[in-house]
């Protein structure tokens, strides 16, 4: 393999030896060179100068930087510069059909207000009951799941691929059939609890309950992701460590909880870091279920609120203050994933 | 498997029983046991689809007398919610088509080549991983935190409507700018994670080729476009189809950026969300024939693609 791009290289190299080299310093330098005799210095200038920056950021800056440079400005303007202009709006007091918020000035009136609002204490501990439930339920279903499968069965991939069905639907589609099986008078969730007697429960009317039919929904949905995740964890896990525990006399349940689970821990951090976004973003869910702005009694949380509150009460300041809420709810995770992650050298 | 499958002829199809019957005759207490509790993890994962699915077929009144995971009987079976669900939501499947594939296409474009450059060329580690960090953090943003400014970016600061009034005069709705929009949003917050996936693909290349070819004079340009994209064909199918998926399910953006329904670009996902919803109540057969025509893409890439989908979301 490496042969043949040696020799394919050497195929295409005339070409590049004289055509291309010029113009990976830049276009400058040519441009400098066409005008004169102040060229030389020009270049001598900007040679230097690209001496410097490459001495200091490594041979392949410069060049490598067409690459990189405007994706990033593009991404960066599109989620640090909104993140920092929302910062900004939730300053100003910006409301109802006004063209743009007035920045002259500047005050945490709405935060104040968030902290006096019952609404948005509800709908933050409602995130965090979501956030720690889906999660912790996500991850014990999806561990069991790989287990299970793992244990060299026939038939691995048909079981994967339907685990992981749900996960490829939108959750506005998942909405629609949750909708259905929590339907009072001829859902599923009631015939089955009916077959123990019990019920029947209106799953999204009562407040006490809707948001936990919720989690189970998402978790319905994303036990599937989980799975996979540990599935590639534990085959990352050498054979040996099983035998070494048979050997030892263990049982099947001592070795998973001794031995095998201990060794998922990153497998375990990655799946909850994306499965605590993929929580704060059931907002999609949420709408979808009633098919407007306003969740179930007892199911608001802080990405239906702020949405809400921004698109249609028109409170555009408050809305963005409680987006820098929830942003300041997920820097608490994502913040300390990725310094571990980069002190692991995982980048 | 498929080699069982493609074999017809009787000796195979006997192989296949024996080898079948010897399986089955090694399985103890406990695999039966774990083949039990897989089909009923299974049928978990399956009953809310399958009894969408039938219920799309349902008339009124079979919806009410059959079991809701019960295929309708004869007399209970119907296409027509089927063809109300086509009726409203295929502008939307049209709408949904014409900024979903330019803004995949486009976003893993855009991530190979910037992971081509924050992985291949040879500059210092550690700014390196200070840029990744920033992009990759990317990934996680809430989006409710842009959401104000990207209405004002869109609806104050570049005004693509003006900027695009030849077409508009052409003939073509004002409302498709709310297309173009959504197109350069997501491919803007695609960047990540496409990033993301290209870089851990090409962490895997073999370094003496690219260094064998730099030394041999080749620019970034040259080694990007000879032997890193010619290479680069199974991770393009993992994040096209990841990226596909996701671009076609998401709400949040095309909510706040065409954001009513009756909009002529109206994206599938807004108008399934408000269907089936009237005075009377609610249409549960023609929601669920909505929805399992709005998810026909993705269905269909699912079951195509399993495999890169599945390696799209583990990594």
């Amino acid at each position: 393999m490496l042969d043949f791009y040696r020799r394919l290289h050497r195929a295409i190299s005339p070409s590049s030896g004289d055509g291309d080299e010029p113009r990976t310093d830049g276009g400058v330098v040519s441009d400098g060179a066409a005008s004169g005799p102040g060229a030389e210095s020009d270049r001598g200038a900007v040679e230097r100068l690209k001496a410097a920056v490459d001495n200091r950021f490594g041979a392949d800056f410069v060049e490598s930087s067409i690459f990189w440079l405007p994706p990033f400005l593009l991404m960066g303007l599109f989620v640090y510069g909104a993140v920092i202009w929302n910062l900004l709006i939730s300053l100003t007091d910006y409301e109802g059909f006004a063209n743009a918020p007035d920045y002259s000035n500047l005050d945490f009136e709405m935060y104040t207000r968030a902290l006096a609002d019952s609404g948005f204490i509800d709908a933050a501990v409602n995130t965090l009951i979501l956030l720690v439930a889906f999660t912790a339920g996500t991850l014990a279903v999806g561990l069991l799941l790989a287990i299970l499968i793992d244990r060299g069965i026939r038939f691995e991939n048909t079981f994967r691929t339907i685990y992981l069905l749900p996960m490829s639907l939108s959750f506005v589609v998942t909405a629609q059939f949750w909708l259905w099986i929590y339907n009072y008078n001829n859902g599923i969730a009631n015939s089955v609890i009916g077959v123990v007697g019990l019920g029947p429960v209106s799953w999204l009317g009562n407040q006490d309950i809707v948001l936990y039919a919720v989690i189970f929904a998402l978790m319905w949905q994303f036990s599937g992701y989980a799975m996979v995740v540990y599935l590639a964890g534990l085959r990352a896990i050498p054979d040996e460590h099983y035998e070494a525990a048979k050997v030892d006399g263990a049982s099947t349940l001592k070795m998973y909880w001794r031995v095998i689970i201990p060794q998922l821990k990153g497998a375990t951090i990655s799946a909850a870091v994306v499965l605590m976004v993929f929580g704060m973003k059931a907002f999609d869910f949420l709408y979808s279920l009633v098919g407007g702005y306003r969740p179930p009694n007892g199911a608001d949380i802080l990405a239906t609120k702020m949405v809400r509150e921004a698109y249609s009460n028109s409170q555009w300041a408050y809305g963005a203050a409680i987006a820098i809420v929830l942003f300041g709810m997920a820097l608490a995770v994502i913040g300390p994933y990725l310094v571990y992650e980069y002190r692991r050298n995982n980048l | 498997m498929s080699d069982d499958k493609l074999r017809t002829d009787g000796s195979g199809a006997m192989a296949t029983t024996t080898k079948l019957r010897r399986n089955l005759e090694r399985m103890t207490v406990e695999d039966i046991a774990l083949y039990v509790v897989l089909v009923l993890a299974a049928g978990f994962y399956l009953v809310p689809i399958e009894s969408g699915l039938v219920t799309s077929f349902k008339t009124g009144t079979a919806i009410i007398e059959t079991a809701p995971f019960a295929p309708p009987g004869a007399s209970g079976f119907t296409f027509e919610k089927w063809r109300t669900a086509i009726d409203a939501l295929l502008r939307g499947m049209g709408n949904s088509l014409l900024y979903a594939v330019p803004a995949t296409i486009i976003s893993a474009l855009v991530g190979s080549i910037t992971a081509y450059g924050l992985t291949i060329p040879n500059w210092k580690p550690s700014y390196k991983a200070l840029v990744l960090a920033l992009i990759i953090a990317g990934i996680f943003i809430p989006y409710q935190a842009v959401l104000v400014p990207l209405t004002q970016f869109w609806s104050q600061w570049v005004q693509l409507g003006d900027l695009l009034s030849f077409v508009w005069a052409l003939g073509i709705d004002d409302d498709y700018v709310g297309i173009v929009e959504l197109v350069v949003t997501h491919v803007a917050y695609g960047v990540p994670i496409c990033t993301l996936l290209f870089r851990t693909y090409y962490k895997t290349m073999s370094d003496e080729m690219m260094e064998s070819a730099r030394l041999d004079g080749a620019s970034l340009r040259r080694v990007y476009r000879r032997i890193v994209l010619p290479l680069s064909g199974p991770m393009f199918a993992v994040v096209l189809i990841y990226q596909f998926t996701q671009i076609w399910n998401d709400l949040l953006f095309t909510l706040v950026i065409v954001s009513t329904e009756s909009s002529a670009a109206a994206p599938v996902v807004l108008i399934l969300a408000g269907l089936g919803t009237s005075m009377e109540g609610q249409d549960f057969a023609l929601r669920m024939a909505g929805a399992f025509f709005a998810a026909l893409p993705t269905l269909a890439v699912y079951i195509l693609f399993g495999d890169e989908f599945a390696e799209g979301v583990a990594a």
